[in-house]
C-alpha cells in the first residue's frame, strides 16, 4: 500500500538565476518503509523533502499522501494534514525552549484536539517512555542535552500517531553515540510499530542500515 | 485552556521583563489619557458654573433697530443711505405674554424678567459706578443660585423689602457697609433713591463683586423712570444648557425678539474651551499612541526572537490564523493589564488632585472621576493595543517555515 506518491514533480529556483532543482521526480513510499534519501549538497534532496512535507507548495507535478491528491490544497488544509498525518524531526532539534519536554510533546496533539488533555498527557508520557526520557518530562526543554532534545523531538513527531515521520538530517547535529541511539529508535519504530520514516541524511552508515535508499544527483533520482 | 492561549501565556510569563515594560507603557498612556480628559471635563464644568452665576442660558431682548431706506434700491438711480440706530425704546412689548409663551415651550425650566440699570453707589462723598440688577428674587435665585454665594444677610428678605439691596462684597468693603446700613443710588436718569443693605454676596470674580447689586425689579424700573411693564431682558434657563443655541433660535422665531444663547454671549470663553479641548485631546491621544508603539515594538521583537518557534509551530500544523491568535492574545493581555493599571493610576491621580485647593472662585481643583472618559480611554487603549499586536502577528503568520527550517 502506497502511503506517499509523487508524479512528475519539477521545481525551479528563480533567484538569482532560473535553475531547475528537481527534474521529473516520480516515486512512491510504502507503509512501514524506512527510506533514506542521500546525495551531495545541492542535489535537491532537502528540497524534495520539503515538497513531500507539504510545506513547500511552489512546484509542478502531483503529490499524493494517503492516496489523496495534496497538490493545490489551501495552506490551512495542508496545515491540518501535517498536524494529523506527518511528524517532523529536524537537524537542529527545534523544541520550544520555554516549555517543558512534556508540553513540547503534547502541543501537536493539543492542536489536533481529538483527545481530552488528560489522555494526551498520558500518551505523551508513553511516547517519552519509548524514548527513555520519562524522568526528564517536566524539565524545561532548553535544559536538556542535544541528544535528549532530539529524542524529545521524535516523541513529539510520534504523538499524533502519524502516517509517516519525516526527518531532515535527524542525526546531523549529534555525536556518534547519539546517532546510534536515534537510529535504533527509528529502526525500532519501523520494525515494532510499522512506522513509515523518510529521512534525508548525509550519513552513509545511517543510510546503509535503512530499508531503502534513494540517491539523488542534480535534481534526479539515480536508479 | 486552548493551545494558542497556552502558548501566548507561556510567552508572556517566560519574558516577564518585556511584558512588564509593555504593560507599563500602556499603563502610563492610559492613566494620562483618562486623567487629562477628566481634568478637561472638570475645567469645562467649572467655567460654565461660573458663567451661570451671572448669565442665564438664554437671554431674550429687543435688539437695536437699524434705519432702512424709505424707497427701494433701484437700478436707474443711485441711492445714498446712512443707516443708524433708530432711537426707540428697547423695552419688550407685552412682556407678560412673552413670558407665558416662553414658559409653554418644552425644555424651558425658569423664565424671569430682568431690568438692568447703570447706577452710582453713593455713601457720603465716595461714589462707585456699578450695575443694579432688578430681579424677581425667587426666580432669580432659581436661575443663578444666588443663595449659594451669599456671605452675609438673607437673600429672601429682598422679597419683603422693596427698598432692600444685596450688594457685592467689593462694594461692601470699599464703602464700609454692613447689614442694615443705608446706601444711596443715583441712576442714569438722575433718580436718587436710598436702599437698605440686606445682604452681601461674593462670587470671587472681583469685577462682579465690586460693581454688581441685586434689587427688586420694581425699584429698578423706578430708577429708570419707567412703569411696571418696562422689561429689557427676559432670561430663560433650560434643562440642558448644551442645547441653548437651538432653543434660542426657536424662541426667537416664536417671540419675534432676539434670543441669544450663553455660548454666543461668551464666545471668547467658548473659543478658549475649544482650544483647550483640542490640545488636551491631541496630547493625550499622542501619549496613548506612543504606548501603542511600545507594544508594537516589543511584539515585533518577540516575533523576531520566536521566528524559529513560529516555523516549527507551522510545520507541526498551526495555521496562519493560529499564529495571529497567539500574538494578538499576547498583545491584548498586555493591553488589558495596562488598562486595569491605567484606570487605577488615573483614579489615584484624580483623587490626589481633587484635594488640592487652588483658591479664587474655583476652590478645590475642578476634577472628577468621569465615567465617560474612563470608558473612552479603555476602549481606545484596547483598540490601539489590538492593532499594535495585530500588525506583528500578521507578519508572524506570513513566515515561510521552509525558509527558516532550511537555514
Amino acid at each position: 500500500m502506497n502511503i506517499l506518491e509523487t508524479k512528475n514533480i519539477d521545481k525551479y529556483f528563480h533567484d538569482p538565476v532560473e535553475f531547475q532543482v528537481l527534474k521529473n521526480i516520480s516515486f512512491d513510499v510504502k507503509k512501514g518503509e524506512f527510506l533514506s534519501m542521500i546525495g551531495k549538497s545541492g542535489s535537491g534532496k532537502s528540497t524534495l523533502l520539503y515538497i513531500l512535507s507539504t510545506m513547500d507548495t511552489d512546484y509542478t507535478g502531483e503529490l499524493f499522501i494517503d492516496n489523496q491528491l495534496v497538490t493545490g490544497q489551501t495552506k490551512d488544509q495542508l496545515a491540518e494534514l501535517r498536524n494529523e498525518k506527518i511528524g517532523f524531526v529536524f537537524q537542529f532539534h527545534y523544541l520550544l525552549p520555554e516549555f517543558s519536554c512534556l508540553q513540547n510533546v503534547m502541543i501537536p496533539a493539543l492542536k489536533l484536539g481529538k483527545l481530552p488533555e488528560k489522555e494526551i498527557e498520558q500518551k505523551a508520557y508513553q511516547k517519552l517512555e519509548i524514548l527513555g526520557l520519562q524522568d526528564q518530562a517536566l524539565k524545561s526543554a532548553g535544559k536538556l542535552s542535544g541528544g535528549q532534545q532530539q529524542r524529545v523531538a521524535i516523541a513529539r513527531a510520534l504523538i499524533n500517531d502519524p502516517l509517516m515521520i519525516m526527518g531532515d538530517e535527524p542525526t546531523g547535529n549529534l555525536d556518534s553515540k547519539n546517532t546510534n541511539i536515534v537510529f535504533d529508535i527509528f529502526q525500532n519504530l519501523t520494525k515494532n510499530y510499522g512506522q513509515t520514516i523518510i529521512a534525508v541524511t548525509h550519513d552513509d552508515d545511517f543510510a546503509r542500515k535503512s530499508d531503502r535508499i534513494i540517491e539523488m544527483r542534480d535534481g534526479e533520482i539515480l536508479k | 485552556m486552548n493551545i494558542n492561549s497556552l502558548i501566548a501565556k507561556t510567552y508572556i510569563v517566560s519574558n516577564k521583563k518585556l511584558t512588564a515594560v509593555a504593560v507599563l507603557g500602556v499603563l502610563l498612556g492610559m492613566s494620562i489619557y483618562i486623567f487629562m480628559n477628566s481634568m478637561m471635563v472638570g475645567f469645562d464644568k467649572s467655567s460654565t458654573t461660573s458663567v451661570f452665576k451671572s448669565t442665564a442660558h438664554i437671554r431674550v431682548y429687543k435688539d437695536d433697530e437699524i434705519s432702512k431706506a424709505l424707497i427701494k434700491q433701484n437700478e436707474s438711480k443711485a441711492l445714498i443711505i446712512n443707516p443708524k440706530v433708530v432711537p426707540v425704546n428697547n423695552t419688550i412689548i407685552n412682556p407678560n405674554l412673552v413670558i407665558e409663551t416662553i414658559l409653554k415651550q418644552k425644555e424651558v425650566v425658569v423664565v424671569t424678567p430682568q431690568v438692568n440699570s447703570n447706577v452710582f453707589y453713593n455713601n457720603g462723598k465716595s461714589q462707585i459706578s456699578g450695575l443694579a440688577v432688578g430681579v424677581k428674587p425667587d426666580e432669580a435665585n432659581l436661575m443663578y443660585n444666588i443663595k449659594s454665594f451669599m456671605v452675609e444677610g438673607n437673600f429672601d428678605l429682598l422679597k419683603s423689602n422693596p427698598n432692600g439691596i444685596v450688594i457685592g462684597s467689593g462694594i461692601s468693603e470699599k464703602m464700609n457697609l454692613r447689614i442694615n446700613d443705608n446706601l444711596n443710588l443715583t441712576s442714569s436718569k438722575g433718580v436718587n433713591r436710598t436702599f437698605k443693605v440686606i445682604g452681601v454676596f461674593k462670587t470671587n470674580n472681583s469685577v462682579t463683586d465690586k460693581t454688581k447689586s441685586y434689587i427688586n425689579i420694581s425699584a429698578s424700573q423706578q430708577l429708570l423712570k419707567e412703569g411696571t411693564s418696562y422689561i429689557t431682558d427676559i432670561n430663560v434657563n433650560i434643562t440642558n444648557p448644551e442645547n441653548a443655541e437651538a432653543v434660542a433660535k426657536s424662541l426667537s422665531e416664536i417671540t419675534g425678539h432676539k434670543a441669544e444663547g450663553w455660548k454666543q454671549a461668551n464666545e471668547t470663553l467658548m473659543a478658549a474651551n475649544k482650544m483647550r479641548k483640542i490640545i488636551i485631546t491631541f496630547v493625550s491621544l499622542t501619549i496613548l499612541l506612543v504606548a501603542g508603539f511600545g507594544i508594537y515594538n516589543i511584539l515585533n521583537m518577540t516575533v523576531s526572537q520566536k521566528i524559529n518557534d513560529i516555523a516549527i509551530l507551522k510545520a507541526i500544523g498551526f495555521k496562519g490564523k493560529d499564529v495571529i491568535r497567539i500574538f494578538v492574545t499576547q498583545a491584548v493581555t498586555i493591553g488589558f493589564l495596562g488598562v486595569i493599571g491605567g484606570v487605577l493610576m488615573a483614579s489615584i491621580l484624580i483623587t490626589i488632585l481633587k484635594s488640592v485647593y487652588v483658591g479664587g472662585d474655583i476652590g478645590y481643583f475642578p476634577i472628577d472621576y468621569e465615567p465617560k472618559k474612563y470608558l473612552q480611554g479603555i476602549v481606545i487603549g484596547l483598540v490601539i493595543t489590538f492593532f499594535a499586536g495585530f500588525i506583528p502577528a500578521k507578519k508572524a503568520a506570513n513566515v515561510d517555515p521552509v525558509e527558516i527550517l532550511r537555514k
